[in-house]
């Protein structure tokens, strides 16, 4: 069977299910990567040699946001987007709610919004605060976007096939709707005037302030870890072929996460104006958050019981595993980081920098990594070009990952212990400039690290692309749901439409 | 749908449910990780109870230790200030002249002066004090714009360079692009740029540029550019130029002269961090008697 069938047509070849869509989301993935990790190792190289800073337009400070808002809204983002929207429909054994108009216009939409938005950055236009850059007018399209988005989503899920909502969806839903209240509240703001780019917050010092590391640490909770449990959820137990470890720990660990990370973003300001009990409560809350963060990357590497032997001959279910064992690594980490103490030597340095791209580049751009592998077969129906390619990519990319956080942890904590140290008579040691000067060599370390993990996305770009070749030329004998087992919703679709 | 199986792997039944070819098993959670939880929620409790944690709209609760940061930070800077608060009386009843003489005093002053200059001066003069040319004088030499006896560099760096105030120190140079011809500027910087140039001593009174320099610049910078510390009027005779050595730059310097700026510290810095940093410049540029 099968083969045939599967091959006819560019657009759904299972009955009902939006792959179009899908596709142009792992697209949209793919360019903004090069763009986001571009731009990375551009700034990289800006601090690392300042006269790079050439113009006004593109000093570190206004081409930072294009890798920030590269990286996370649009590489990250369009990633959440291909695949909650695949996995939504393949768990609800549904197709999306509203059609292929509605989910087109979310597509269009967002990527507008992203262009909008980095368009702003090396003019100056910005609200300066971190992950919320873009303005009013972005800020207000992305909210309708996110509001179609939400509706196709939860649409979807209500008229599932299956008497369940699973595990992934409810990771995902979450993080859809906490990512509106962030986005609503966080930017709420007074256009100075209605055809000029600028606007005042409603929020003032402090309190501006908290609010913003409320949007800040929960953009990473839910944008980046809320979102990314969903897809992990769905590509490890599907590379694997293995059941999930532990229901009841998902139950766990999925209230645990929701209810103690909204509270942690406080420790984003420690030892400043914020008043001393919002301090501790912010610690507190991101201490207790460890362990429900650990349940998710139990439930991730244990779902291997029994399979452990495929982690040797399989670079993409190694890319899944390997992302969740460094999420296991980054949140015990950031609780370490809230403790007061702690942070007292590691605030302000680039131990944090560290800290937030082994999440970045450990654990959300590996599940990225992992996912697309997975995806691009399925949805061109061709196999992968090259699983060589995969393997390169892989270690390419962990030795850059190696490289960078090694490179930040030591230029971090050296800056710690340079600005407290003091001599004999109690006078500072250092000036902030001979800490500057100290971090150059790491700088160029952490450049080197960027610029591997940049070669390693034009690795997978070359295998996508090729891949995509090898489908149009029509050289897809062997379809990967065939290779990989039964598949037991592709088959009953199948058979439903004979 | 709903039929539980057993895993052959793991021995664990399964729940029933299947989404996509998913299945889960009925693991039970860890008790490990149940334990940790435990345990970071006592910690964090605890950390609750003795640490300033919850408010009200009118107060917050102080917690059980009476810990703020900001007794932290009065208690360590308390610290240091009793620490240092001997070295700083002496530093005090010293005359400025006399304290580089006492060997224990003087290396007080300059651990507390590197601080205080890495921390206020840096930014301009640099690290280490080599300065930039072109903008901000080097202080490792001893060359000195407006002297360099400890009396003179303290004075400096309580009144600031151009800064307002009764005493600070103030000079200014004519911009002669607005006085002389292009010509008559190009030959007075040529007779400039002689005057440290010891082989042409000699020859140098026959250059086109002496007249114009003895009529326009004698008078402040001394005949032979021996200049004058008094009026805050540069030497011309030593090859060390703050705005550049071309030719270009000289003649830009006489048509339109950039002066510089420094702020007067005593309105930011106390006496004693003032003659910390006195000794320190004072040391770093040869110690002029």
């Amino acid at each position: 069977m099968g083969a045939a069938t599967l091959q006819e047509g560019r657009g759904d070849a299972i009955p009902g299910y939006d792959e179009q869509i899908v596709r142009w989301f792992v697209l949209a993935t793919i360019v903004w990567a090069l763009i986001g990790l571009a731009a990375g190792l551009f700034i990289a190289l800006q601090l690392t040699f300042p006269s790079l800073n050439f113009s006004e337009y593109a000093t570190f400070g206004r081409l930072r946001p294009i890798h920030v808002s590269g990286v996370v809204l649009a590489f990250a983002g369009n990633a959440l987007f291909a695949t909650s929207l695949y996995v939504v429909q393949r768990t609800c054994h549904v197709g999306l709610w509203g059609g292929r108009q509605l989910s087109m216009l979310v597509f269009f939409g967002y990527q507008l919004f992203l262009i909008l938005a980095m368009t702003g950055y090396p003019l100056g236009i910005t609200q300066s605060k971190e992950y919320a850059e873009p303005e009013w007018y972005a800020d207000l399209l992305l909210l309708a976007v996110w509001l179609v988005y939400l509706t196709i989503y939860t649409g979807t899920l209500a008229r599932r096939r299956e008497p369940h909502i699973y595990v992934a969806n409810w990771f995902y839903l979450a993080f859809i709707i906490t990512v509106a209240v962030l986005h609503i509240v966080n930017n709420l703001a007074m256009p100075v005037s209605f055809v000029g780019t600028k606007s005042y917050s409603q929020f003032a010092g402090v309190q501006d302030a908290l609010i913003q590391w409320w949007y800040g640490h929960n953009m990473i909770g839910f944008f980046l870890t809320a979102g990314f449990i969903g897809m992990m959820y769905y590509f490890v137990p599907k590379q694997a072929e293995r059941p999930i470890y532990s229901y009841r720990l998902s139950i766990v660990h999925f209230w645990a996460l929701i209810f103690l990370y909204i509270w942690a973003g406080p420790h984003h300001l420690h030892y400043s104006a914020l008043p001393d009990w919002a301090q501790t409560l912010g610690a507190a809350f991101s201490i207790m958050l460890w362990i429900p963060s650990w349940g998710g990357m139990i439930n991730g590497i244990m779902t291997l019981s029994g399979a452990w032997g495929k982690l040797r001959t399989d670079p993409i279910l190694r890319f899944l595993v390997v992302a969740v064992a460094f999420y296991g690594m980054a949140t015990f980490e950031g609780p370490l980081m809230s403790i007061k103490a702690v942070n007292a030597l590691s605030h302000y340095t680039d131990w944090t920098v560290g800290h937030v791209h082994s999440g970045a580049l450990g654990w959300v751009a590996f599940m990225v990594f992992g996912a697309i592998y997975y995806l691009v077969p399925r949805l061109w129906r061709a196999p992968l070009w090259s699983h060589r390619l995969v393997e390169w990519h892989f270690w390419i990319a962990t030795i850059a990952i190696v490289l960078y956080i090694t490179a930040m942890w030591v230029a971090g904590i050296a800056q710690g212990l340079m600005w407290r140290a003091y001599d004999q008579f109690g006078f500072l040691q250092y000036s902030f400039a001979d800490s500057v000067a100290m971090l150059h060599p790491y700088y160029l370390v952490r450049a080197l690290g960027g610029l591997l993990y940049l070669i390693g996305a034009v690795l997978m770009t070359i295998n996508v692309v090729m891949t995509i070749r090898d489908s149009k030329a029509g050289r897809r004998e062997s379809v990967p749901t065939e290779q990989g087992g039964a598949d037991p919703s592709l088959q009953s679709a199948l058979a439903a439409k004979r | 749908m709903s039929k539980q199986e057993r895993d052959p792997l793991t021995g664990q039944l399964t729940t029933g449910h299947e989404w996509d070819g998913i299945k889960e098993l009925r693991t039970p959670i860890p008790n490990w990780w149940l334990i940790t939880f435990v345990v970071t929620w006592v910690f964090a409790i605890g950390y609750l109870v003795l640490y300033p944690s919850f408010a009200t709209t009118k107060d917050y609760a102080r917690g059980l230790l009476g810990w703020s940061s900001t007794k932290e930070l009065a208690e360590a800077t308390g610290r240091a200030r009793d620490q240092q608060s001997a070295w700083r009386t002496q530093l005090l009843a010293t005359p400025l002249e006399k304290i580089e003489a006492n060997e224990e005093l003087r290396r007080f002053a300059m651990a507390g002066g590197q601080a205080a200059f890495n921390e206020n001066c840096a930014g301009c003069h640099g690290v280490g004090a080599g300065g930039q040319i072109g903008q901000f004088p080097s202080l490792i030499d001893d060359d000195w714009l407006w002297g360099g006896k400890v009396t003179d560099i303290h004075a400096t760096i309580r009144h600031g360079i151009r800064d307002g105030g009764d005493e600070t120190r103030l000079s200014a140079m004519p911009a002669f692009g607005e006085i002389l011809k292009p010509e008559e500027i190009a030959a007075t910087a040529d007779f400039v740029l002689s005057l440290s140039d010891r082989s042409r001593d000699a020859t140098r009174a026959s250059l086109p540029g002496a007249a114009l320099y003895e009529t326009n610049c004698a008078a402040c910078h001394g005949a032979k550019g021996e200049g004058s510390r008094d009026g805050g009027a540069p030497r011309l005779d030593d090859a060390i130029w703050l705005y550049g050595s071309s030719r270009e730059a000289v003649i830009r310097q006489v048509a339109d002269p950039k002066m510089g700026q420094m702020p007067a510290w005593q309105s930011r810095l106390d006496e004693a961090t003032i003659r910390m940093l006195t000794v320190y410049v004072h040391t770093l540029g040869g110690g002029e008697k």
